[in-house]
């Protein structure tokens, strides 16, 4: 089992200036998975995705073969293949420089795993705001269906395929699956009532599988290297290699790729350290909805399980790192005002407890409110935690009860101390250094 | 006792139980039930805001969540399906369901203004009364309260406060899933999200009303009703609507002797728990323009007469007068509908006597006799609902009978029933039952009918179909004799849709020529015995009278001397000159009405009646389903017609039974159903359709220029827009003009043209609305010839 160094797989080629092209692709091996896979059984390459222990890279970590074999066949509907690549998670970076630098291997993923579930539509939902891999992506399936990977019996298989590059419109809730669902089929983005799993029913109310970017990304070099290679890295429940993306008070924020596993202290040392020889003082280890944890976590490894362990989630496994200079009370009121604008509105807790817990968290911010609001507000946090209409909620509760666990102090000074008093805040800039010197 | 000719539509499924213990109380209900709805049925009540039982689940507000054992969430109960075994703790026994409740009032309460003493919904609202309930005594919110600027227009009768809603998407639901009329939504996101609608369409549904009363806040208000009352001020009756042949179930509510406003009440059988706007607005006609006393012609003038004067001055022009002829309104209840027939026949010794003041034909009225009158209930909402397949003829659901027309949707939505309508356009109503339109050029119908597709044909044949007759096939020769085949040689079963709410019941009562109560025919001595029996007279005329166009004639010819009129609109007519001809040939007018109008302008002696409001009755829908209403003024002293009719035949020395209503329903109770033979039914040969470039289609809109929609200018103003409406083609033809000008026999109307999914050369025109009245303006039915020409 490998779980330390850095693996290159879906970010091997990222130098290449052409990876982006399918001749480039091509060129490093792209679609060989392809060609291997259309000669398989479907069934086989959701067994052998099964076997892969490969889980959900969008944040849950769901088995991603588990997900494909709900997916009820000879049932006469359509059934569709739906990529979520709506990244907004603060702190996310992976999904949108995967599109931009190997937008293929997304694509080939998209046609092989069209062919595991028998769909013969595919969706590829990108992030209204970032027209740059929107351009990206849809050139690549152009260039593929140029090239008949996309189109009518492909490889003359009786296997058929076309894939639609959607644009979304700017909310945040459109990443939850089914609020994507109804975001695509042209409603306004707010998540569906469950069940029916989108399994059963979901895009035009026909079954409907939902893949994260990199997940997909993943599945031509398990399809092309097989099983046990793909089970090397990782550990037992969590198989494989993340695509990292490593920002805040680090020397070289960026993508790294490593096996699940590695720890952060490790990941940390390739970001080049905290900035100017400084130390962690809170970190979340994969965007703003998983709970914080501070320098003491630093070598529990990055898996699902032992995130869990820790009292938090891998989530999107995209670590956002504060050194000193930051002031906890003004990061987490930073997260719940977006949780506030994010919030869709349809439930009550999520919709009207971000409008409250955000309202007191400013008050705190300018060092006013008072020392009961500090536990007021961690009873709200559980009004909405378990109680909202979907994920979006319990996001929303995390980061106030996640940081009061470490940083109490901090909350009942602000209620007397503005946060910026507390916190020069120049100092905690990205440019503090040229402001200092 | 429901009949149908189909056999087999009556199986009810076997429902597989299951035991689901609710705060430790067991209960067996069918799989598939909401745990809320278990709750209910063992008397615990679950607070809710976005549950509606008619409306599908949300589980947006959150209210109901409970301890489900073995589920570490708390659910919500109002989309939670229940399992056997399933353990369930309300705020009753658990902690952790009252701590969410509690958590989720709170919420609630952040943004609402708590401006329940200016509300109208204090009082009767549910988020008062569940924060009393379910909330915590006070808040610990400090911060301050999202305002909007209050209120706003969602279409000319219902305002919205948006400050107000809690977001439970009870109206946007029932806008979208009930009405199919999808122009209210949820706009925005987090706490700015808010109801509204897109700039250039407002909210106008003919069901608009039905989202005030749905609202669990104030947020939605009615114009008509915002401000005038506090619920607790007002004083409850159940009624029913007397606006159309639906029969809805309805909520009066009054003040001082003033009619406050009108709810929809619940009836599962037959309206469920909507109405329309025009049952729920349209009340003011039944103060203003009233008839205040009895009024007798002096010297060519009407002046007030004392009752006794009135009576007699009636009495003897009656006496006077060698035959009689007698025209009762189709507004009329059952009981009063039947004293006219009883007092024509029995005093009058005379059977000139119609309820069809409107467009009728000798062929309708042998199909009323044969085929409908008195006839057992065969159709009803719950057998449309489970029709596979159900053909309108001569009817427009949406415009005509507003009930039926959510009941089809309701089964078309559920996949089950497909809807077909013979006629010339694919209109909005037809578009939101998804149904298929079977072209038929205006006069054509009765041979599209014997010439159906075969499919549809088939479809017919199914168990449990059926074919919607609108009261417009009166005007189409050969329509009614084409549907009795129809139904003949596919089994499927008639339903007779009239317009008005009192035609089903005073056909029913026998006011029509031939006819006597209960569909007895009039020629038949048996029937005719036994009403004279039960009436306490030697006989009553055996030679069926005259009805319809061939009455007003006679009296205009002078073959009829006298004639009793009972809330009757001229305008009604097709041939309005020949209807105010009538009226001014008749020797003696005696007309018993509740408004002033054309009619009291002419006759010789007016009688003040009560409008439903000052009476008590009934009146038999559509199904043949009786629906009896109370009095809503107690103290009410204006008498209803029947009582007018009793006073009146003892004033001519001929007193004949009841005048009560008790009394009434008794003597109906006595003489009880026909079951010997019925009337002859019509054999008219299919018509022509005339032979001219463009043709008219024409119905009545929901809300338009009805007398008894006067006085309520928020309900007209969410009226559709009047315009002439023809095909693509048809326009172009016309050199796609902005405005048309329509030219009839009588004069030419100027409207906007409007593109829509019509047939070819034909042009589809309100009947009677602002500025379109075909009757009056253009002298024009439907299926007749007009000439289009470009307008500026």
């Amino acid at each position: 089992m490998i779980t330390s160094g850095l693996t290159p797989i879906i970010t091997e080629h990222w130098d290449k200036p052409d990876l982006y092209t399918i001749e480039g692709y091509r060129r490093v091996g792209g679609y060989q998975a392809l060609a291997a896979a259309l000669k398989m059984d479907p069934d086989a390459i959701i067994g052998q995705i099964k076997d892969s222990g490969l889980r959900g890279r969008g944040g849950a970590g769901f088995p991603t073969g588990m997900k494909w074999g709900f997916v009820p066949q000879n049932d006469g509907k359509p059934h569709y293949l739906v990529v979520n690549a709506d990244e907004s998670e603060p702190g996310a970076c992976k999904d949108i420089p995967i599109m931009l630098a190997n937008p293929h291997a997304l694509v080939e993923g998209v046609i092989i795993s069209s062919y595991a579930i028998r769909a013969s539509h595919a969706f590829i939902y990108i992030r209204g705001e970032v027209p740059h891999a929107i351009r990206k992506v849809a050139f690549a399936v152009e260039q593929a269906r140029a090239s008949g990977f996309i189109g009518e019996n492909i490889f003359g298989t009786d296997f058929s395929l076309d894939v639609v590059v959607h644009s979304g419109a700017g909310a945040y809730i459109c990443g939850e699956e089914t609020a994507l669902l109804d975001s695509l089929e042209g409603y306004r983005g707010q998540p569906r009532l469950k069940p029916p799993f989108p399994a059963v029913a979901g895009l035009y109310a026909s079954p409907t599988v939902i893949n994260n970017v990199e997940t997909i990304a993943n599945i031509p070099y398990i399809i092309d290297r097989g099983v046990a290679w793909f089970r090397q890295f990782g550990t037992e429940k969590s198989p494989g290699f993340k695509v990292f993306s490593v920002s805040g008070h680090v020397v070289r924020p960026g993508i790294y790729e490593a096996p699940l596993g590695i720890t952060m202290r490790e990941l940390l040392d390739y970001a080049g350290g905290i900035r100017g020889g400084g130390e962690v003082k809170f970190w979340l280890p994969g965007g703003s909805s998983v709970p914080m944890l501070t320098a003491e976590h630093l070598d529990v490894p990055m898996t699902y399980e032992d995130m869990a362990t820790a009292g938090t989630m891998l989530g999107t496994g995209t670590p956002m790192l504060f050194d000193k200079t930051v002031s906890v009370v003004k990061a987490v009121t930073r997260w719940l005002e977006f949780y506030k604008h994010e919030s869709c509105g349809k439930c009550t807790p999520c919709r009207e407890g971000t409008y409250w817990i955000t309202g007191v968290l400013e008050k705190f911010e300018h060092g006013h409110g008072s020392p009961a609001e500090v536990d007021t507000l961690v009873n709200l946090c559980s009004q909405i935690a378990g109680r909202s209409f979907c994920a979006l909620g319990d996001a929303a509760a995390t980061p106030y009860p996640a940081a009061l666990k470490f940083f109490r102090a901090e909350f009942e000074a602000a209620t007397t101390t503005s946060a910026n008093e507390q916190f020069d805040p120049v100092a905690s800039y990205v440019f503090a250094e040229t402001v200092t010197r | 006792m429901t009949i149908t000719s189909n056999a087999g539509s009556d199986l009810t499924p076997q429902v597989e139980l299951v035991t689901v213990v609710v705060d430790g109380v067991a209960i067996e209900i069918p799989k598939g039930t909401l745990v809320i709805r278990a709750a209910e049925l063992l008397g615990i009540e679950i607070p809710r805001f976005c549950d509606h039982p008619l409306l599908e689940p949300v589980a947006a507000c959150r209210m109901c969540l409970v301890d489900i054992e073995g589920v570490p969430k708390p659910q919500p109960a109002c989309a939670q399906v229940v399992s056997d075994g399933m353990q369930v703790r309300t705020q009753l026994t658990s902690p952790i369901a009252r701590d969410a409740q509690e958590g989720v009032m709170e919420f609630l309460l952040l943004n609402h203004p708590l401006d329940c003493p200016v509300c109208d919904k204090g009082g009767e609202c549910p988020l008062q009364n569940q924060a009393m309930s379910a909330g915590r005594p006070e808040s610990r919110f400090e911060e301050v309260k999202r305002t909007f600027p209050k209120p706003i227009n969602v279409s000319a009768q219902i305002l919205l406060d948006r400050e107000r809603c809690v977001s439970c998407a009870r109206c946007t639901r029932f806008a979208d899933q009930i009405a199919g009329d999808p122009m209210l939504e949820l706009l925005e996101r987090g706490s700015n999200q808010q109801v509204g609608t897109a700039a250039d369409q407002p909210f106008d549904s003919y069901f608009s009303g039905n989202t005030v009363q749905i609202c669990p806040v104030g947020a939605l208000t009615s114009a008509a009703y915002r401000f005038r009352s506090r619920p607790f001020d007002l004083v409850s009756v159940p009624t029913t609507c007397e606006h159309c042949a639906s029969g809805c179930s309805l909520r009066t509510d009054h003040r001082r002797g003033t009619v406050t406003r009108r709810l929809a009440w619940d009836e599962p059988a037959v309206n469920e728990e909507w109405n329309c706007d025009k049952g729920r607005f349209a009340f003011t006609y039944q103060e203003q323009g009233r008839v205040a006393t009895p009024l007798i012609r002096e010297d060519g003038n009407l002046r007030p007469a004392s009752w006794p004067e009135a009576l007699d001055v009636a009495a003897r022009g009656l006496a006077a007068a060698t035959s009689h002829g007698v025209l009762v309104g189709g507004r009329s209840t059952v009981e009063d509908a039947y004293a006219y027939a009883r007092f024509a026949r029995a005093v009058l010794q005379s059977d000139n006597i119609d309820f069809r003041v409107r467009d009728s034909s000798d062929e309708e009225a042998q199909f009323l006799r044969s085929s409908v009158a008195g006839t057992a209930v065969r159709t009803t909402y719950e057998s449309l609902e489970k029709a596979p397949a159900v053909v309108l003829i001569a009817f427009e659901p949406e415009d005509e009978s507003p009930i039926v027309f959510l009941r089809l949707r309701k089964a078309a939505r559920g996949g089950g029933t497909r809807v077909y309508s013979v006629g010339a356009a694919v209109t909005r109503g037809l578009s939101k039952l998804a149904g298929t339109l079977i072209p038929a050029k205006p006069g054509a119908e009765a041979s599209v009918l014997t010439d159906l597709p075969a499919k549809v044909r088939a479809e017919l044949s199914t168990p449990g179909a059926v074919i919607m007759v609108g009261e417009r096939i009166a005007g189409i020769e050969g329509g009614a004799t084409a549907v009795l085949e129809l139904a003949r040689s596919t089994g499927a079963s008639i339903a007779w849709v009239p317009r008005r709410a009192g035609e089903r019941g005073a056909l029913d009562a026998g006011a029509l020529a031939g006819l006597l109560p209960g569909g007895r025919p009039l020629s038949d001595d048996l029937a005719r015995g036994a009403v004279a029996a039960c009436w306490g007279v030697e006989s009553l005329p055996a030679t069926t009278g005259l009805a319809g166009e061939s009455l007003l004639r006679a009296v205009t010819g002078g073959g009829i001397g006298a004639l009793i009129t009972g809330g009757i609109e001229l305008a009604d007519l097709p041939d309005q000159a020949l209807g105010r001809a009538a009226i001014e040939a008749a020797a003696f007018v005696v007309a018993l009405e509740n408004h002033h109008s054309a009619i009291t302008e002419l006759a010789d002696v007016v009688f003040p009646v009560a409008v439903v409001t000052e009476k008590s009755g009934t009146f038999m829908n559509w199904e043949g389903r009786p629906r009896p209403f109370a009095q809503t003024f107690k103290d009410a002293l204006v008498m209803s017609d029947a009582i007018v009719l009793g006073m009146l035949a003892r004033a001519m020395n001929a007193p004949i039974g009841a005048s009560d209503v008790a009394g009434i329903r008794q003597e109906l109770g006595s003489l009880g159903a026909w079951a010997g033979a019925r009337a002859e039914e019509p054999n008219t040969p299919a018509g022509q359709v005339v032979d001219a470039a463009y043709l008219v289609s024409t119905w009545r809109a929901l809300i338009d220029n009805g007398v008894m929609q006067e006085g309520e200018p928020y309900l007209a103003a969410t009226a559709h827009a009047v315009a002439a409406t023809c095909s693509a083609v048809t326009v172009a033809d016309l050199g796609a003009p902005e405005n048309v000008t329509v030219t009839g026999p009588l004069g030419s109307l100027t409207l906007p043209l409007l593109i829509g999914d019509v047939l070819d050369g034909v042009v589809c025109l309100p009947l009677n609305s602002p500025g379109c009245a075909l009757y009056r303006d253009l002298g024009v039915r439907s299926g007749q010839a007009v000439t289009i020409g470009g307008a500026v």
